[in-house]
């Protein structure tokens, strides 16, 4: 496509560089008011009295002294200890990952090579299942984690993201191995290799581009999560997320909106590390099949 | 034949995946199905005289002793059959034969059928999941082509800004957006300016509402579209492309013949994921306040098992027919995905 | 003797002196053995007490404080033995725990390791002391002193005159919405409606039963005068919580606005508002409306509980640690202006004038009946309809009536 580039006419590349632009714009803006509004104090946070505020700043200068502030990064940092949860995060999410994509590996493996019904039938109902509100699952474990002494714990978690995460996984990973020739893992098991050890030896060194993308979905399943991360974990093994909506304040009691602007700041830099680091690897894994209907 | 994988290595492939899925997913989904056709038990209620720091007055309690035997003997409460499905919360059907009957125009009786709660949730899902699923697809799309038309130094960073809205939690884009939209918030002025209406406001109109919300759908899911069409155009047939050039196809003939069947596998599962996520539209109904204006099935789900005293039946009910509707969306992708099964 | 338990009429005369000596005697709370695990929600008030209970020696302490506390503490309390051995709930949520009779009456622990704890703040139900409370909460007017100076107003006492006022601040060009209020659709809007119908002195229920009973001449009336209010409110009222129409008061668009006690002490701070706003932001007692004599607000209050499915030893530990962390020890400097508290030795504060002027004026506790949740839920529901002109009062109303039905139906409050 690159070749054509060149040939595209004038009025064709101004549209489309035109349209880039609004797209970028779009798309960005709101990080970058929410990352210079969270220097900034409440009030001229929402700058409910004069959206320039926002701009100018006017309520910080008289509440602090200087135009911008660190006080939310501090409140929610150090006041709030946010690095808690920032910590647990990442225990959830780096356990979610590893243990999601071992099952959804075999699994997609399994049943790309089947032509079974039954693995026809077991991925739709995966797809099914995927379909049901979360709230409901998670409002349905309440009871039996709570009697057997399961509720809380980050392991409990960890398991229940990992089986939400299933289906998307599974269904990733099934179209991305339907991609890699039959014949490879085959032949080695002409050659008499059992079926495992086909897996191993033969598709294993050449699943990595759809692994590490699916990876990265499911890692950004887990860090997004609020559903269930709100409800099954208790406070000291409390997630990011759960965490911030807990500066929002209550009917009754007002918040610290501005720790959760600066948390959600805080909570938005590793994703953008992470997407940045690994963006040409979720090209090239989509790219190598995993999304082939 | 070697081609087929046995049963047992089947089974011992799938397994932990299976077994995580039956615990929390399919256990699950089983019991919302079982307590969907229960509701509580008859409540003896007693008046009895409560007294705090305010005073005491007369009230009502439960009298826990009269149903403790009952509660013993069938602890999921009475069976009821249909009936979480058909009353008011839900499908409505002997209130919905009432508006039929005394409407006198077709207006008259869809005003009172969006009167329900469960049928105001089912208007604002379908809509939502009909409109924003189409132009997801097409504005990724578009950012997709364009993206692939710019400068190759430029792709990297253009792929990272593209996919920022996917990241964000949504609950927290959606507040985020929530706060700018405001009357007096940079994007709320901004629209009041371009509008030349001082006295506009998102928040207090429910068409703007909807629009928001229907707009902030399409802005977060963009990206995911956009990156999977992207990845797909790496793989378009360069040959194919240069043999229609050669042909003499004009650029909309290519894109029309070439690359959008190339890229039609994407689309569907693309339509696949989109519709599924854009039923459960929950958390921008959270995060913009929008009970007012909207409300979704996942949403209303939450109002039951919300309130100070939870409806777990009626969410039941709610959560199985969330189900069946998913399952009529995507039946006709299904469909095509076992026909493929059965070529394979 | 403190201004609330005078109030109140509490019996017990409680001098100086032997309140120090409650405090000195249970200065380093010990308990022999058990368990102590507090679910409750997130604010300093609680705070404060859950840290006082888990400080308490000898015993195995942690509290789970959370704003989904209401989501967890059924579940947490159902097991056995329960998770949580102590809810901190309010007298709307206290309810769906008896209903699941999941705590246990306390007037053992009381007779054993209660004594000091006043008779007001035992909550009883049936005779039986079901929770003990220690902060009270209402939602009262709070007005700026310079506008109303400028339209020269004098401090309305009712709704009639909030709206008079209202019409004069905008007639003079002041503000453009004077008023304000936590009216988003959901729990809001129904606990607005809860303060108006009561303050026109309804009934929501048919004497001793589950039959709902609002749509009538009082529910119209108070849709009626909260549409009049709403005309002038901020357009988006009905997506402002009390977060958003604080938010709106300290940026100085509101003049007259209904607000929780325990949300006026952050008003009156030099953060977040311009000092005209800040300096000039003052609280009064509750609004009457109509002529039933009854203030259109509810009083509320903030208690513990002791969890039924857990070993007695837990329970007398629970309770001791309990009534530790809710005892006159905790209140010092810091902790006083957290609430309003229900403890003896508390000093009212300045912020705390329109909970008090509330149980001073008679306004009504918000009910403890067991499908109350219920019916507020529905009105969060289906009230936001006429908020928004798309219907009318009598229409709603049905609406309500009817979802209520349904819902508690299905509960088993209702047979058909």
């Amino acid at each position: 496509m690159s070749a054509l580039t060149k040939k595209h006419p004038t009025g064709l590349r101004v549209l489309l560089l035109g349209f880039l632009v609004v797209w970028v714009i779009l798309a960005a803006f709101p990080f970058l008011w929410t990352l210079w509004g969270s220097f900034k104090v409440e009030g001229d946070f929402f700058s409910k009295a004069n959206w320039a505020n926002a701009l100018t700043g006017e309520l910080t200068r008289t509440e602090t002294g200087g135009s911008f502030t660190g006080d939310g990064y501090h409140g929610a940092w150090v006041q709030e200890e946010f690095w808690r949860a920032a910590l647990n995060t990442f225990v959830v999410c780096f356990c979610v990952v590893l243990i999601s994509l071992t099952c959804s590996t075999l699994a997609g493996y399994a049943l790309s090579r089947s032509t079974y019904n039954y693995a026809f039938w077991l991925l739709i109902a995966a797809l099914i299942f995927r379909a049901m509100p979360p709230i409901t699952l998670v409002s349905g474990y309440l009871l039996p984690f709570f009697e057997w002494n399961l509720w809380g714990h980050i392991s409990t978690t960890v398991i229940v993201l990992v089986a939400i995460n299933q289906p998307f996984s599974l269904w990733m990973l099934t179209s991305f191995f339907r991609n890699i020739p039959k014949d490879l893992d085959e032949s080695a098991m002409v050659d008499g290799c059992t079926r495992f050890q086909a897996f191993r030896h033969v598709i294993i060194p050449v699943m990595w581009p759809g692994v590490i993308t699916t990876g990265l979905f499911s890692f950004l399943l887990a860090y997004n999560d609020f559903a269930v991360t709100a409800m099954l974990l208790e406070k000291e093994n409390q997630t990011m997320v759960p965490k911030i909506a807990s500066f929002l304040g209550t009917t009754q009691t007002k918040g610290n909106v501005m720790f959760a602007v600066a948390a959600v700041v805080s909570s938005t830099a590793p994703i953008f590390v992470m997407v940045m680091f690994f963006q040409r690897q979720i090209v090239s894994g989509l790219t190598a099949g995993a999304v082939k209907g | 034949m070697v081609c087929a994988v046995k049963h047992g290595t089947f089974f011992s492939f799938v397994f932990p995946s299976l077994l995580a899925m039956t615990l929390f997913i399919a256990l699950p989904v089983a019991s919302v199905v079982v307590q969907s056709f229960h509701a509580q038990h008859d409540q003896v209620i007693i008046e009895v005289e409560n007294c705090g720091p305010f005073g005491c007055e007369t009230t009502t309690k439960i009298d826990q002793e009269a149903t403790e035997a009952l509660r013993q003997d069938q602890p999921l409460g009475k069976f009821v059959g249909l009936e979480n499905y058909t009353n008011r919360g839900h499908l409505a059907t002997s209130e919905i034969g009432e508006a039929w009957r005394t409407s006198e125009s077709m207006g008259d009786f869809l005003g009172e059928l969006m009167n329900l709660p469960f049928y105001r949730a089912i208007a604002f899902t379908l809509t939502f999941t009909a409109i924003v699923t189409p132009l997801t697809i097409m504005l990724g799309f578009a950012i997709a082509v364009a993206v692939n038309a710019s400068a190759r130094m430029l792709r990297g960073p253009l792929i990272f800004v593209s996919l920022l809205p996917f990241i964000i939690n949504p609950l927290v884009g959606s507040l985020v957006l929530f706060w700018m939209i405001d009357a007096r918030g940079i994007l709320g002025h901004a629209l009041q300016f371009l509008a030349d209406d001082p006295e506009l406001s998102v928040k207090a109109s429910t068409p703007l509402m909807w629009i928001m919300l229907m707009v902030y759908g399409i802005w977060h899911a963009a990206p995911f579209a956009f990156v999977v069409f992207y990845a797909g155009l790496q793989t378009v047939n360069q040959d194919t492309l240069e043999a229609a050039m050669i042909d003499g196809a004009t650029r909309w003939q290519r894109v029309r013949y070439v690359t959008i069947p190339h890229l039609m596998p994407l689309v569907t599962f693309v339509a696949l994921i989109q519709l599924m996520d854009n039923f459960r539209v929950f958390e921008p109904l959270v995060s913009f306040s929008a009970a007012a204006h909207a409300n979704s099935l996942s949403y209303y789900i939450y109002t039951d098992l919300g309130g100070e005293t939870r409806l777990l039946n009626s969410a039941a009910a709610t959560s199985v027919l969330t189900i069946i509707g998913v399952a009529i969306l995507l039946a006709p992708v299904l469909v095509r995905t076992w026909r493929d099964h059965k070529r394979a | 003797m403190t201004k609330i338990a005078r109030l109140l009429g509490a019996t017990a005369l409680i001098t100086a002196a032997a309140t120090t000596a409650f405090a000195e005697a249970h200065g380093g709370c010990k308990i022999d053995g058990g368990r102590l695990s507090i679910i409750g929600n997130e604010f300093p008030a609680i705070h404060t007490v859950a840290n006082a209970a888990t400080s308490c020696e000898g015993i195995e302490a942690e509290a789970n404080l959370t704003a989904d506390h209401q989501k967890l503490h059924v579940a947490g309390m159902t097991g056995n033995p329960a998770e949580y051995t102590t809810a901190i709930v309010a007298n709307s949520s206290i309810v769906s725990l008896i209903n699941e009779d999941v705590i246990r009456p306390l007037d053992d622990l009381v007779a054993e390791y209660g004594q000091d704890i006043p008779k007001h703040q035992l909550i009883s139900v049936d005779g039986q002391v079901m929770a003990v409370a220690f902060m009270a909460n209402a939602q009262s007017l709070v007005y700026r002193e310079d506008i109303l100076e400028q339209a020269g107003l004098d401090v309305p006492t009712t709704y009639e005159e909030v709206l008079a006022a209202a019409e004069k601040i905008r007639s003079d060009g002041i503000l453009e919405y004077p008023v304000g209020g936590p009216y988003a659709a959901g729990w809001n809007l129904a606990q607005e409606f809860v303060n108006m119908y009561l303050g026109h002195g309804g009934e929501f229920f048919e004497p001793g039963s589950a039959k709902v009973a609002i749509n009538n001449e009082k529910g119209v009336a108070a849709l009626t005068m909260m549409k009049a209010l709403s005309e002038y409110m901020n357009p988006d009222f009905l997506t402002h919580d009390s977060n958003a129409t604080s938010a709106e008061w300290e940026a100085g668009n509101v003049a007259l606005m209904h607000m929780w006690g325990s949300r006026t002490g952050v008003l009156m701070d030099d953060e977040g508002a311009e000092p005209v706003v800040y300096e000039n932001t003052r609280i009064r007692g509750p609004l009457m409306v109509g002529d039933s004599g009854v203030p259109a607000n509810t009083l509320w209050w903030d208690g513990w509980t002791v969890a039924k499915n857990i070993s007695d030893e837990d329970a007398a530990a629970t309770f001791q640690a309990m009534a530790y962390g809710s005892s006159p020890a905790i209140l010092n400097d810091e902790t006083m202006s957290q609430a309003v508290w229900l403890i003896d030795g508390f000093e009212a504060q300045p912020v705390n004038e329109g909970v008090l002027a509330s149980v001073q004026a008679g306004s009504k506790p918000y009910p403890m009946v067991p499908y109350q949740g219920l019916l507020h839920t529905a009105l969060g529901a289906e009230l936001a309809d006429f908020m928004n002109g798309a219907e009318s009062a009598e229409q709603a109303l049905a609406d309500v009536e009817a979802a209520y039905t349904a819902a508690a139906t299905e509960k088993g409050f209702l047979s058909e």
